[in-house]
Protein backbone atom coordinates (compact mmCIF):
# COMPACT_ATOMS: atom_id res chain seq x y z
CA UNK A 1 0.00 0.00 0.00
CA UNK A 2 1.46 3.25 0.92
CA UNK A 3 4.91 3.88 1.54
CA UNK A 4 4.39 6.36 4.05
CA UNK A 5 5.94 4.36 6.73
CA UNK A 6 9.70 4.70 7.53
CA UNK A 7 11.20 1.53 8.12
CA UNK A 8 13.04 2.76 11.30
CA UNK A 9 12.46 4.17 15.09
CA UNK A 10 13.03 7.33 16.51
CA UNK A 11 13.47 8.38 20.34
CA UNK A 12 11.32 10.64 21.78
CA UNK A 13 13.81 12.17 24.11
CA UNK A 14 17.42 11.96 22.31
CA UNK A 15 16.00 11.86 18.53
CA UNK A 16 18.73 8.42 17.86
CA UNK A 17 17.23 6.28 15.12
CA UNK A 18 17.17 2.54 14.99
CA UNK A 19 15.96 0.02 12.27
CA UNK A 20 12.10 -0.77 12.99
CA UNK A 21 11.16 -3.65 14.94
CA UNK A 22 9.45 -5.02 18.09
CA UNK A 23 11.18 -2.54 20.13
CA UNK A 24 10.31 0.11 22.22
CA UNK A 25 13.30 1.71 24.27
CA UNK A 26 16.18 3.87 22.78
CA UNK A 27 19.61 2.36 23.95
CA UNK A 28 20.88 5.24 24.77
CA UNK A 29 18.45 6.86 27.33
CA UNK A 30 15.98 4.57 27.87
CA UNK A 31 12.96 6.95 26.49
CA UNK A 32 10.30 5.38 24.69
CA UNK A 33 10.61 5.06 20.53
CA UNK A 34 7.92 6.30 18.21
CA UNK A 35 7.65 5.78 14.26
CA UNK A 36 8.51 7.74 12.06
CA UNK A 37 6.32 8.46 8.89
CA UNK A 38 7.22 10.01 5.05
CA UNK A 39 5.68 13.42 5.86
CA UNK A 40 5.98 14.53 2.55
CA UNK A 41 4.17 10.91 0.56
CA UNK A 42 0.86 11.47 3.40
CA UNK A 43 0.91 14.84 2.19
CA UNK A 44 0.49 14.14 -1.63
CA UNK A 45 -1.40 11.42 -1.26
CA UNK A 46 -3.97 11.57 1.65
CA UNK A 47 -7.20 13.98 0.99
CA UNK A 48 -10.88 13.59 2.49
CA UNK A 49 -11.95 12.27 -1.03
CA UNK A 50 -9.52 9.25 -1.14
CA UNK A 51 -10.59 8.78 3.21
CA UNK A 52 -14.37 9.03 2.40
CA UNK A 53 -14.06 7.09 -0.70
CA UNK A 54 -13.12 4.12 1.64
CA UNK A 55 -15.08 1.35 3.90
CA UNK A 56 -16.33 3.10 7.42
CA UNK A 57 -13.44 1.20 9.27
CA UNK A 58 -10.55 2.73 11.01
CA UNK A 59 -8.94 1.57 7.98
CA UNK A 60 -9.80 4.41 6.02
CA UNK A 61 -6.85 6.40 7.44
CA UNK A 62 -4.41 4.11 6.80
CA UNK A 63 -1.08 6.08 5.43
CA UNK A 64 -1.81 7.48 9.19
CA UNK A 65 -0.86 4.39 10.64
CA UNK A 66 2.50 2.13 11.06
CA UNK A 67 1.99 -0.50 8.50
CA UNK A 68 4.05 -1.33 5.95
CA UNK A 69 1.38 -2.84 3.93
CA UNK A 70 -2.24 -3.95 3.88
CA UNK A 71 -4.05 -4.44 7.28
CA UNK A 72 -4.60 -8.66 7.43
CA UNK A 73 -6.77 -9.19 10.43
CA UNK A 74 -9.32 -6.47 12.10
CA UNK A 75 -10.80 -5.17 9.02
CA UNK A 76 -13.88 -4.16 10.88
CA UNK A 77 -12.50 -2.19 14.02
CA UNK A 78 -13.50 1.44 13.98
CA UNK A 79 -15.67 3.98 12.92
CA UNK A 80 -18.18 3.41 15.76
CA UNK A 81 -21.14 6.05 16.08
CA UNK A 82 -20.33 9.51 17.19
CA UNK A 83 -24.20 10.87 18.18
CA UNK A 84 -25.40 14.20 19.57
CA UNK A 85 -26.17 14.32 23.42
CA UNK A 86 -28.56 17.12 23.92
CA UNK A 87 -30.23 15.22 27.05
CA UNK A 88 -26.59 14.91 28.95
CA UNK A 89 -25.59 17.41 27.82
CA UNK A 90 -27.96 19.76 29.65
CA UNK A 91 -27.77 18.01 32.72
CA UNK A 92 -24.24 18.43 32.54
CA UNK A 93 -24.37 22.25 31.53
CA UNK A 94 -22.17 21.34 28.61
CA UNK A 95 -23.49 22.99 25.26
CA UNK A 96 -23.47 20.81 22.06
CA UNK A 97 -22.40 17.60 23.68
CA UNK A 98 -21.58 14.78 21.34
CA UNK A 99 -20.48 11.17 22.36
CA UNK A 100 -17.82 9.30 20.76
CA UNK A 101 -19.70 5.87 21.49
CA UNK A 102 -16.49 3.30 21.11
CA UNK A 103 -18.33 0.60 24.01
CA UNK A 104 -19.93 -0.80 20.76
CA UNK A 105 -16.75 -1.17 19.06
CA UNK A 106 -16.14 -4.23 16.47
CA UNK A 107 -14.97 -6.98 17.89
CA UNK A 108 -14.94 -6.39 21.67
CA UNK A 109 -16.77 -3.56 22.85
CA UNK A 110 -13.75 -1.29 23.71
CA UNK A 111 -11.35 1.17 21.99
CA UNK A 112 -8.44 -1.32 22.40
CA UNK A 113 -9.28 -3.03 19.02
CA UNK A 114 -7.95 -0.35 17.42
CA UNK A 115 -4.61 -0.50 18.99
CA UNK A 116 -4.40 -4.50 19.10
CA UNK A 117 -5.86 -4.09 15.97
CA UNK A 118 -2.44 -2.30 14.85
CA UNK A 119 -0.41 -4.35 16.97
CA UNK A 120 -1.01 -7.75 15.04
CA UNK A 121 -1.13 -6.70 12.22
CA UNK A 122 2.37 -4.94 13.04
CA UNK A 123 3.31 -8.10 14.05
CA UNK A 124 2.60 -9.98 11.18
CA UNK A 125 4.88 -7.96 9.59
CA UNK A 126 7.89 -9.17 12.02
CA UNK A 127 6.86 -12.14 11.42
CA UNK A 128 6.58 -12.82 15.05
CA UNK A 129 5.14 -16.19 16.36
CA UNK A 130 3.09 -15.18 19.74
CA UNK A 131 1.30 -11.92 21.29
CA UNK A 132 0.30 -10.78 24.55
CA UNK A 133 0.08 -7.78 26.96
CA UNK A 134 -0.85 -6.83 30.19
CA UNK A 135 -3.92 -5.19 31.02
CA UNK A 136 -6.38 -4.24 33.17
CA UNK A 137 -9.31 -6.20 31.09
CA UNK A 138 -9.98 -4.43 27.93
CA UNK A 139 -6.73 -4.86 26.18
CA UNK A 140 -6.96 -8.78 27.40
CA UNK A 141 -10.09 -9.24 25.43
CA UNK A 142 -9.27 -7.37 22.36
CA UNK A 143 -5.96 -8.86 22.12
CA UNK A 144 -7.33 -12.95 23.22
CA UNK A 145 -10.23 -12.36 20.15
CA UNK A 146 -7.89 -10.68 17.32
CA UNK A 147 -4.92 -12.97 18.08
CA UNK A 148 -7.72 -15.64 17.47
CA UNK A 149 -8.95 -14.18 14.01
CA UNK A 150 -5.00 -13.92 13.08
CA UNK A 151 -4.48 -17.83 14.27
CA UNK A 152 -1.77 -16.69 16.99
CA UNK A 153 -1.03 -17.59 19.97
CA UNK A 154 -1.59 -15.03 22.54
CA UNK A 155 0.02 -15.14 26.54
CA UNK A 156 -2.02 -12.63 28.36
CA UNK A 157 -1.06 -11.40 31.55
CA UNK A 158 -3.56 -10.10 34.44
CA UNK A 159 -4.61 -8.96 37.92
CA UNK A 160 -5.64 -11.99 39.37
CA UNK A 161 -8.90 -10.21 40.72
CA UNK A 162 -10.29 -8.71 37.26
CA UNK A 163 -14.18 -8.52 36.97
CA UNK A 164 -15.29 -12.21 36.40
CA UNK A 165 -16.83 -10.90 32.83
CA UNK A 166 -13.62 -9.60 31.62
CA UNK A 167 -11.63 -13.02 32.75
CA UNK A 168 -14.27 -14.91 30.41
CA UNK A 169 -14.39 -12.79 27.99
CA UNK A 170 -11.14 -13.65 27.34
CA UNK A 171 -10.43 -17.58 28.11
CA UNK A 172 -12.81 -17.59 25.47
CA UNK A 173 -10.72 -17.42 22.64
CA UNK A 174 -8.24 -19.99 24.13
CA UNK A 175 -5.73 -17.20 24.86
CA UNK A 176 -3.07 -18.18 27.48
CA UNK A 177 -4.37 -16.47 30.34
CA UNK A 178 -1.99 -15.72 33.29
CA UNK A 179 -3.60 -14.27 36.51
CA UNK A 180 -1.19 -12.60 38.67
CA UNK A 181 -1.08 -11.81 42.32
CA UNK A 182 -0.79 -8.23 42.11
CA UNK A 183 -1.76 -4.91 40.30
CA UNK A 184 -1.46 -4.24 37.04
CA UNK A 185 1.25 -2.34 37.86
CA UNK A 186 3.08 -5.26 39.02
CA UNK A 187 1.56 -7.40 35.93
CA UNK A 188 3.17 -4.75 33.43
CA UNK A 189 6.73 -4.73 34.95
CA UNK A 190 6.41 -8.60 34.64
CA UNK A 191 5.60 -8.00 30.83
CA UNK A 192 8.23 -6.18 30.81
CA UNK A 193 10.82 -8.80 31.50
CA UNK A 194 8.65 -11.50 29.71
CA UNK A 195 9.07 -9.40 26.13
CA UNK A 196 12.73 -9.08 26.89
CA UNK A 197 13.21 -13.04 27.34
CA UNK A 198 10.39 -14.90 25.18
CA UNK A 199 11.01 -12.71 22.01
CA UNK A 200 6.81 -12.42 22.05
CA UNK A 201 4.98 -9.29 20.69
CA UNK A 202 3.61 -7.99 23.49
CA UNK A 203 1.51 -5.19 22.23
CA UNK A 204 1.76 -2.81 24.83
CA UNK A 205 5.18 -3.32 25.78
CA UNK A 206 7.45 -3.80 22.68
CA UNK A 207 5.05 -3.14 19.75
CA UNK A 208 3.89 0.06 21.65
CA UNK A 209 5.47 2.34 19.20
CA UNK A 210 2.88 0.29 16.89
CA UNK A 211 0.02 -0.10 18.95
CA UNK A 212 -0.90 3.67 20.72
CA UNK A 213 -0.55 5.03 17.08
CA UNK A 214 -4.08 3.05 16.32
CA UNK A 215 -5.53 5.45 19.32
CA UNK A 216 -5.44 8.18 17.03
CA UNK A 217 -8.02 6.84 15.00
CA UNK A 218 -10.35 7.98 18.01
CA UNK A 219 -9.77 11.22 17.12
CA UNK A 220 -9.76 10.89 13.27
CA UNK A 221 -13.46 10.17 13.34
CA UNK A 222 -14.55 12.59 16.01
CA UNK A 223 -13.41 15.44 13.29
CA UNK A 224 -14.62 13.71 10.05
CA UNK A 225 -18.17 12.47 11.32
CA UNK A 226 -18.59 16.26 12.49
CA UNK A 227 -17.87 17.11 8.96
CA UNK A 228 -14.48 17.75 9.03
CA UNK A 229 -14.78 20.22 11.85
CA UNK A 230 -12.90 20.39 14.51
CA UNK A 231 -14.29 20.24 18.03
CA UNK A 232 -13.70 23.15 20.57
CA UNK A 233 -12.44 20.10 23.26
CA UNK A 234 -12.39 16.76 23.74
CA UNK A 235 -13.01 14.73 27.21
CA UNK A 236 -11.16 11.08 27.68
CA UNK A 237 -9.89 9.00 30.45
CA UNK A 238 -6.88 8.16 31.31
CA UNK A 239 -5.10 5.07 32.80
CA UNK A 240 -1.56 4.39 31.07
CA UNK A 241 -2.01 8.00 29.39
CA UNK A 242 -1.95 7.26 26.05
CA UNK A 243 -5.37 7.80 24.47
CA UNK A 244 -5.16 11.64 25.30
CA UNK A 245 -1.56 11.96 24.16
CA UNK A 246 -2.73 10.44 20.90
CA UNK A 247 -5.77 12.10 20.23
CA UNK A 248 -3.51 15.33 20.43
CA UNK A 249 -0.81 13.69 17.64
CA UNK A 250 -4.28 12.88 15.46
CA UNK A 251 -5.77 16.44 15.89
CA UNK A 252 -2.47 17.80 14.64
CA UNK A 253 -1.53 15.63 11.85
CA UNK A 254 -5.09 16.53 10.55
CA UNK A 255 -4.44 20.08 11.46
CA UNK A 256 -0.93 19.61 8.87
CA UNK A 257 -2.01 17.97 6.20
CA UNK A 258 -4.61 19.80 5.40
CA UNK A 259 -7.93 17.53 6.31
CA UNK A 260 -9.19 19.33 9.07
CA UNK A 261 -7.31 23.34 9.39
CA UNK A 262 -7.68 24.72 12.78
CA UNK A 263 -7.65 20.82 14.67
CA UNK A 264 -4.68 21.97 16.21
CA UNK A 265 -6.56 24.09 18.64
CA UNK A 266 -8.71 21.41 19.79
CA UNK A 267 -8.12 21.18 23.52
CA UNK A 268 -7.75 17.79 25.40
CA UNK A 269 -9.29 17.10 28.43
CA UNK A 270 -8.47 14.14 30.67
CA UNK A 271 -10.44 12.35 33.71
CA UNK A 272 -9.38 9.83 36.01
CA UNK A 273 -10.36 8.50 39.32
CA UNK A 274 -9.39 9.72 42.24
CA UNK A 275 -8.37 6.30 44.22
CA UNK A 276 -5.93 6.42 40.90
CA UNK A 277 -4.98 9.62 39.92
CA UNK A 278 -1.21 10.42 39.60
CA UNK A 279 -1.74 12.25 36.11
CA UNK A 280 -4.15 14.74 37.80
CA UNK A 281 -2.18 14.88 40.41
CA UNK A 282 0.96 15.90 38.21
CA UNK A 283 -0.81 18.07 35.93
CA UNK A 284 -2.30 19.80 39.25
CA UNK A 285 1.09 20.18 41.04
CA UNK A 286 2.38 21.62 37.63
CA UNK A 287 4.80 18.80 37.37
CA UNK A 288 6.67 17.14 34.22
CA UNK A 289 6.52 13.73 35.61
CA UNK A 290 4.34 11.27 37.20
CA UNK A 291 4.61 10.20 41.31
CA UNK A 292 3.26 6.45 41.36
CA UNK A 293 0.22 5.55 43.27
CA UNK A 294 -1.61 2.80 44.28
CA UNK A 295 -4.51 2.59 42.98
CA UNK A 296 -8.01 1.94 44.99
CA UNK A 297 -10.48 2.62 43.20
CA UNK A 298 -14.08 0.40 40.87
CA UNK A 299 -12.23 1.77 38.11
CA UNK A 300 -10.38 -0.63 37.02
CA UNK A 301 -9.92 -0.73 33.03
CA UNK A 302 -8.05 2.92 34.99
CA UNK A 303 -6.32 1.75 38.13
CA UNK A 304 -2.82 1.98 36.48
CA UNK A 305 -0.90 3.97 39.32
CA UNK A 306 2.62 3.98 37.31
CA UNK A 307 1.15 5.39 34.13
CA UNK A 308 3.89 4.66 30.73
CA UNK A 309 2.75 7.95 29.09
CA UNK A 310 2.69 9.95 31.60
CA UNK A 311 4.82 12.86 30.97
CA UNK A 312 3.44 12.49 27.63
CA UNK A 313 -0.23 12.58 28.68
CA UNK A 314 0.68 15.90 30.61
CA UNK A 315 2.58 17.80 27.41
CA UNK A 316 -0.66 17.21 25.88
CA UNK A 317 -2.85 17.98 27.91
CA UNK A 318 -1.22 21.39 28.96
CA UNK A 319 -0.11 22.48 25.11
CA UNK A 320 -3.47 21.81 23.52
CA UNK A 321 -4.72 24.62 26.92
CA UNK A 322 -6.80 21.42 28.10
CA UNK A 323 -6.98 20.42 31.90
CA UNK A 324 -7.83 17.16 33.93
CA UNK A 325 -10.03 15.94 36.71
CA UNK A 326 -10.29 12.94 38.93
CA UNK A 327 -13.89 11.69 40.75
CA UNK A 328 -14.85 9.62 43.62
CA UNK A 329 -16.39 6.37 43.20
CA UNK A 330 -20.05 7.58 43.83
CA UNK A 331 -19.37 10.00 40.81
CA UNK A 332 -18.32 7.22 38.76
CA UNK A 333 -21.66 5.72 39.20
CA UNK A 334 -23.44 8.58 38.59
CA UNK A 335 -21.69 9.40 35.43
CA UNK A 336 -22.53 6.25 34.51
CA UNK A 337 -26.11 6.50 34.92
CA UNK A 338 -26.62 9.93 33.53
CA UNK A 339 -25.15 8.47 30.37
CA UNK A 340 -27.50 5.28 30.47
CA UNK A 341 -30.96 7.49 31.64
CA UNK A 342 -30.29 10.56 29.40
CA UNK A 343 -29.02 8.81 25.98
CA UNK A 344 -29.31 5.31 26.18
CA UNK A 345 -25.39 4.30 26.23
CA UNK A 346 -24.22 2.22 28.78
CA UNK A 347 -20.33 2.65 29.73
CA UNK A 348 -18.34 0.74 31.84
CA UNK A 349 -16.63 2.09 34.96
CA UNK A 350 -13.93 4.08 32.69
CA UNK A 351 -17.23 6.23 31.45
CA UNK A 352 -18.21 6.73 34.39
CA UNK A 353 -15.08 8.71 35.49
CA UNK A 354 -15.25 10.29 31.80
CA UNK A 355 -18.70 11.73 32.49
CA UNK A 356 -18.35 12.59 36.27
CA UNK A 357 -15.01 14.73 35.29
CA UNK A 358 -16.85 16.37 32.48
CA UNK A 359 -19.26 17.34 34.67
CA UNK A 360 -16.73 19.18 37.11
CA UNK A 361 -14.75 20.52 34.34
CA UNK A 362 -18.32 22.07 32.99
CA UNK A 363 -18.85 23.30 36.19
CA UNK A 364 -15.39 24.83 36.82
CA UNK A 365 -15.96 27.01 33.26
CA UNK A 366 -12.97 25.14 31.78
CA UNK A 367 -14.45 24.45 28.18
CA UNK A 368 -14.65 26.55 25.21
CA UNK A 369 -18.51 27.50 24.10
CA UNK A 370 -17.34 28.11 20.42
CA UNK A 371 -17.92 24.42 18.85
CA UNK A 372 -18.36 20.54 19.78
CA UNK A 373 -17.47 18.80 22.93
CA UNK A 374 -17.52 14.90 22.36
CA UNK A 375 -16.54 12.36 25.38
CA UNK A 376 -14.35 9.40 24.87
CA UNK A 377 -16.80 6.43 25.91
CA UNK A 378 -13.85 3.73 25.46
CA UNK A 379 -15.74 0.94 26.79
CA UNK A 380 -19.25 -1.44 27.43
CA UNK A 381 -21.14 -1.93 30.77
CA UNK A 382 -21.93 -5.17 30.31
CA UNK A 383 -17.84 -5.74 31.25
CA UNK A 384 -18.96 -4.10 34.46
CA UNK A 385 -22.13 -4.35 35.84
CA UNK A 386 -21.45 -4.77 38.91
CA UNK A 387 -20.07 -1.59 39.65
CA UNK A 388 -23.68 -0.33 39.28
CA UNK A 389 -26.02 -3.14 39.76
CA UNK A 390 -25.93 -2.25 43.89
CA UNK A 391 -26.90 1.56 43.14
CA UNK A 392 -30.01 0.03 40.96
CA UNK A 393 -33.62 -0.96 41.68
CA UNK A 394 -33.30 -3.85 39.94
CA UNK A 395 -37.10 -4.08 39.71
CA UNK A 396 -40.59 -5.31 41.62
CA UNK A 397 -41.10 -8.71 42.02
CA UNK A 398 -45.08 -9.47 41.45
CA UNK A 399 -47.37 -12.12 40.49
CA UNK A 400 -48.91 -11.90 37.49
CA UNK A 401 -52.09 -9.80 38.31
CA UNK A 402 -53.43 -6.39 36.76
CA UNK A 403 -54.16 -5.42 39.56
CA UNK A 404 -50.43 -5.25 41.15
CA UNK A 405 -49.46 -3.51 38.35
CA UNK A 406 -52.26 -0.98 38.84
CA UNK A 407 -50.68 -0.38 41.90
CA UNK A 408 -47.12 -0.38 41.07
CA UNK A 409 -47.75 2.76 38.37
CA UNK A 410 -50.04 4.14 40.80
CA UNK A 411 -47.03 4.16 43.63
CA UNK A 412 -44.67 4.82 40.84
CA UNK A 413 -46.50 7.46 38.59
CA UNK A 414 -49.10 8.78 41.02
CA UNK A 415 -52.56 8.09 41.02
CA UNK A 416 -53.87 10.29 38.29
CA UNK A 417 -51.79 8.08 35.62
CA UNK A 418 -52.43 4.96 37.17
CA UNK A 419 -56.38 5.86 36.80
CA UNK A 420 -56.41 6.35 32.94
CA UNK B 1 26.03 -14.82 47.25
CA UNK B 2 25.21 -11.26 46.79
CA UNK B 3 22.64 -9.26 45.57
CA UNK B 4 21.18 -10.58 41.77
CA UNK B 5 20.86 -7.60 39.45
CA UNK B 6 19.21 -9.06 36.15
CA UNK B 7 20.17 -6.57 33.08
CA UNK B 8 17.39 -5.80 30.17
CA UNK B 9 18.59 -6.16 26.65
CA UNK B 10 19.29 -2.80 25.99
CA UNK B 11 22.35 -2.75 28.43
CA UNK B 12 23.08 -6.37 27.94
CA UNK B 13 26.19 -4.91 25.41
CA UNK B 14 27.66 -3.00 28.20
CA UNK B 15 27.87 -6.00 30.48
CA UNK B 16 29.67 -8.80 28.45
CA UNK B 17 26.21 -9.71 27.19
CA UNK B 18 25.60 -10.71 30.65
CA UNK B 19 22.02 -11.00 31.75
CA UNK B 20 22.39 -11.15 35.43
CA UNK B 21 25.08 -9.66 37.63
CA UNK B 22 25.89 -10.30 41.12
CA UNK B 23 27.15 -7.61 43.35
CA UNK B 24 27.44 -6.61 47.57
CA UNK B 25 26.04 -3.57 49.17
CA UNK B 26 23.67 -2.41 51.78
CA UNK B 27 21.54 -0.40 49.25
CA UNK B 28 20.55 -0.39 46.04
CA UNK B 29 22.97 2.77 45.00
CA UNK B 30 25.66 0.91 46.50
CA UNK B 31 25.13 -2.32 44.81
CA UNK B 32 24.99 -0.32 41.38
CA UNK B 33 28.66 1.96 42.55
CA UNK B 34 29.90 -1.62 43.27
CA UNK B 35 28.88 -3.15 39.75
CA UNK B 36 30.37 0.15 38.52
CA UNK B 37 33.64 -0.91 39.45
CA UNK B 38 34.05 -3.41 36.69
CA UNK B 39 31.40 -2.09 34.21
CA UNK B 40 31.88 1.47 34.08
CA UNK B 41 30.07 2.33 30.98
CA UNK B 42 27.06 0.53 32.45
CA UNK B 43 27.32 2.83 35.57
CA UNK B 44 27.32 5.56 33.79
CA UNK B 45 24.43 5.07 31.31
CA UNK B 46 21.85 3.96 33.76
CA UNK B 47 22.67 7.33 36.22
CA UNK B 48 23.14 10.90 35.62
CA UNK B 49 26.20 13.51 36.10
CA UNK B 50 24.47 13.99 39.54
CA UNK B 51 24.35 10.34 40.75
CA UNK B 52 20.50 10.05 40.44
CA UNK B 53 18.88 7.48 38.01
CA UNK B 54 17.92 8.30 34.59
CA UNK B 55 14.22 9.33 33.66
CA UNK B 56 12.56 6.51 31.94
CA UNK B 57 14.30 3.86 34.08
CA UNK B 58 12.53 2.11 36.16
CA UNK B 59 14.57 -0.09 39.36
CA UNK B 60 12.42 -3.06 41.58
CA UNK B 61 13.70 -4.64 44.69
CA UNK B 62 11.94 -8.36 44.71
CA UNK B 63 9.34 -6.45 42.59
CA UNK B 64 8.75 -3.33 44.51
CA UNK B 65 9.57 -0.31 42.52
CA UNK B 66 12.05 1.62 44.27
CA UNK B 67 10.17 5.11 44.14
CA UNK B 68 7.50 3.96 46.86
CA UNK B 69 10.56 2.95 49.02
CA UNK B 70 13.57 5.05 49.28
CA UNK B 71 15.03 5.28 45.83
CA UNK B 72 18.55 4.39 45.18
CA UNK B 73 19.06 4.39 49.34
CA UNK B 74 16.54 1.44 49.39
CA UNK B 75 17.98 -1.51 51.85
CA UNK B 76 18.86 -4.56 50.15
CA UNK B 77 20.48 -8.21 51.79
CA UNK B 78 22.17 -11.01 50.10
CA UNK B 79 19.85 -13.04 47.92
CA UNK B 80 17.49 -10.15 47.02
CA UNK B 81 16.73 -9.76 43.15
CA UNK B 82 16.95 -6.38 41.50
CA UNK B 83 15.55 -5.76 37.78
CA UNK B 84 16.21 -2.73 35.69
CA UNK B 85 13.49 -2.04 33.07
CA UNK B 86 13.60 0.79 31.13
CA UNK B 87 10.61 2.33 30.17
CA UNK B 88 7.33 1.03 31.17
CA UNK B 89 6.69 4.58 32.97
CA UNK B 90 8.49 7.19 32.19
CA UNK B 91 10.08 9.52 34.47
CA UNK B 92 10.52 10.15 38.11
Amino acid sequence: MSACLEETLRCRLCGTEVPAGPVHVCGECFGPLEVVYDEEAISRVVTRELIESRPPTMWRYRELLPLSGEPRVGLSVGFTPLVPAPRLGKALGIRDLWIKNDAVNYPTLSFKDRVVAVAINRAFEFGLTAVGCASTGNLANAVAALAAEAGLPAWIFIPEDLEREKIVATAVYGARLVRIRGVYDDVNRLCAEVADRFGWGIVNVNLRPYYGEGSKTVGFEIVEQLGWRPPAQVVAPMAGGSLVTKLRKAFLELDKYGLAPGAAETRVFGAQAAGCAPIVEALHRGDAFVRPVRPNTIARSLAIGNPADGPFALQALRESGGWAEAVTDEEVVEGIRLLAEHEGIFTETAGGVTVAAARKLAAQGRFRDDGPTVLCITGNGLKTPDAVSGALELGAVIEPRLQLVAELVEAQEGVALAGR
Amino acid sequence: MGVIVRIPTVLRRLTGGREELEASGSTVGEVFAELGKEHQEFLARITTESGQLRPFLNVFVNGEDIRFAQELETPVRDGDEVSIIPSIAGGR
